[in-house]
């Protein structure tokens, strides 16, 4: 038997469980319903890279890192893939809900905060784990895919995916107008990520920028997703581990934090 | 006990508008509550307070005894919201809407179906469930976020605003369905800026105004002294006792000023006989207005 106080416990869980379980399931239906946004553009952007670096020029550029160019292309097109999608996910989709106000209704319910920010994540790393699958199917259109270390290949998919969906997150409450809403994306993420060893193997730049690369943060989980796949990565992986989990930590709390007060929810 | 009991409550936002000055407002459980008030008087920042979508400056609020401060969460379980503007997701079916709100409250979803069913039948939208709530009449979206606050059942129901906008068919068989609700053993409290909405619905009312709450009580005390006129006679003699006066209510103020209470259906020739008989020559007289009686009539003018 349960006391009262435990029975109140356990069904305040059971409750929050739900309500977390619902946020999930709107997300997902969010991202089924407007798949032409959500889904289609990032496999055709990414199906133009395998094209244009992967066949076209890849095919002049010889061996990168121990493998054909496009091998070691895919797994960063598909990381790169993850990382924007997750972020683009939330931010739109938290922004979208507080622009139309509907954030409202999870406001005023009992959901703790952790909650909404993780349900918010949790459809983050759905649609970028579904547009990286998408995008991993494309690329097999070009070459094969063999998963040396499957644990590895995704538990950083998803560690990854968790930190942009929070950078979204944090992105969405801060944002003012859907302009707001690229800004981030365009000026931080895209340049990080184009640098962060997708194209390229920092072992190719002169030692200067091959030292400058690593204080990329993006540079860690890009290697970190190849070495799952290939096996060869340019950085240690339990520094990638170690990364990922402290930007995990402090983006959440940021949240949290972010949420606790209010900022941009209540005036 | 109270449904909700608010005491001191402050509210200055960031630009420096005072929206309340210390507000003390109490709704007994099973009332029926109007907040009325012009616009701009702090009705929205109130309700706002209570529901967890704006920060208090200072003061207590508690809901069920639950305070906001220490127990939101089963604080805000006891609460349903109906807001002022239209906040749900316009791109999503009504049915959805409510059915997942019902998920937020915890309630598992085979439940929140039923549910769902139940107040989308009620308030007339269950042949709307599957249409986009975008595609909604004015009127529909309104019931469509009554159907939304009902769904986790709460023990009261919040409605700002809810038949601003909204033709006099619709206000009618929703003030029907609130009263029903109401009998069930509902607690609601509603804002309106539309005196004939306290005085139809409402069995108690508290008039807030420039964030203060003036007057608070049962609609029928107040809708009396609002039958009511004061007027201020100057005489030309000091007077020494006052005379009797059957059937109005005067009062001295000092030796030549006389304040009489008259029903608005009586009839002041009487009083000036009286006055006569007395040998009390009046040398002016004027209505005395106050500030409820200036709301009021704005209120009933519907200037806000
Ligand atoms: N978010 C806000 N920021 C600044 N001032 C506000 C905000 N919301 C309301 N106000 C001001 O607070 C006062 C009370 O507003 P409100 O509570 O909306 O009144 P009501 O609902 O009775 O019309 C008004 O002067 C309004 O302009
Ligand atoms: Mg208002």
């Amino acid at each position: 038997m349960l006391s009262p106080k435990e029975f109140m416990h356990t069904s305040r869980l059971n409750e929050n469980w739900i309500g977390f379980k619902t946020i999930v399931i709107k997300e997902t239906m969010r991202i089924a319903r407007i798949w032409i946004q959500t889904l289609v553009p990032p496999v055709i952007q990414m199906t133009l890279y395998f094209l244009i670096f992967g066949a076209f020029i890849g095919s002049r550029v010889g061996k990168m890192g121990g493998y054909s160019y496009m091998e070691f292309l895919a797994p960063g097109l598909i990381m790169m893939s993850v990382i924007n999608n997750s972020y683009a996910n939330v931010v739109s989709s938290f922004f979208g809900a507080r622009f139309a106000r509907h954030v409202e209704e999870l406001q005023v319910s009992p959901m703790p905060n952790s909650l909404i920010i993780l349900g918010f994540v949790v459809g983050g790393v759905i649609r970028g784990l579904a547009v990286g699958i998408l995008v991993a199917a494309v690329a097999l259109l070009f070459t094969h895919l063999h998963i040396a270390h499957p644990l590895i290949t995704l538990s950083v998919v998803i560690l990854t995916a968790v930190v942009f969906a929070l950078g979204g997150f944090i992105n969405a409450v801060f944002a003012k107008n859907f302009d707001d809403v690229t800004i981030i994306p365009t000026f931080v993420l895209t340049p990080l990520t184009y640098l962060g060893g997708v194209f390229y193997s920092i072992s190719l730049l002169p030692h200067l920028w091959a030292n400058v690369s690593k204080v990329n943060p993006i540079l860690y989980m890009v290697n970190a997703f190849r070495y799952g796949i290939l096996g060869v990565s340019d950085i240690g992986i339990g520094v990638a581990y170690g990364i990922i989990v402290l930007f995990i930590v402090v983006l959440f709390a940021v949240c949290e934090w972010l949420m606790y007060k209010g900022v941009g929810l209540r005036s | 006990m109270q449904a909700l009991s608010i005491h001191g409550l402050t509210k200055t936002y960031g630009n420096g508008v005072v929206a309340l000055k210390g507000i003390d407002f109490e709704v007994a459980q099973g009332e029926f509550t109007a907040l009325l008030g012009p616009n701009g008087a702090g009705k929205t920042t109130t309700i706002g307070i209570v529901t967890s979508l704006v920060n208090k400056t200072s003061g207590t609020v508690k809901v069920f005894d639950y305070d906001i401060d220490t127990d939101i969460e089963r604080a805000k379980s006891c609460i349903g919201l109906v807001p002022q503007e239209i906040n749900f997701n316009q791109w999503e079916k009504p049915y959805d809407i409510v059915v997942n709100q019902a998920g937020y409250y915890g309630i598992p979803r085979a439940l929140a179906k039923e549910r769902a069913e139940k107040y989308l039948r009620q308030l007339q939208l269950w042949d709307k469930r599957h249409d986009v709530s975008r595609h909604l009449s004015g009127g529909m979206k309104r019931r469509l976020m009554i159907a939304r606050a009902l769904v986790h059942e709460p023990k009261l129901l919040m409605l700002d605003e809810p038949t601003a906008g909204v033709d006099i068919e619709i206000r009618r068989s929703m003030w029907e369905f609130l009263k029903k609700i109401n009998k069930e053993g509902i607690t609601i409290i509603l804002t309106t800026h539309y005196l004939e909405e306290a005085e139809n619905l409402c069995r108690r009312v508290a008039i807030i105004d420039h964030g203060e709450i003036i007057l608070q009580g049962r609609t029928r005390d107040l809708l009396s002294k609002l039958r009511t006129e004061t007027f201020v006679l100057n005489l030309r003699h000091p007077l020494g006792a006052l005379p009797p006066f059957d059937g109005y209510a005067v009062t001295q103020v000092d030796d030549t000023t006389l304040e009489v209470e008259i029903d608005k259906s009586q009839n002041v020739n009487a009083l000036f006989g009286l006055l006569s008989q007395n040998d009390i020559q009046v040398m002016s007289m004027r209505n005395k207005v106050n500030r409820l009686e200036e709301l009021f009539v704005r209120l009933i003018e519907g200037k806000g």
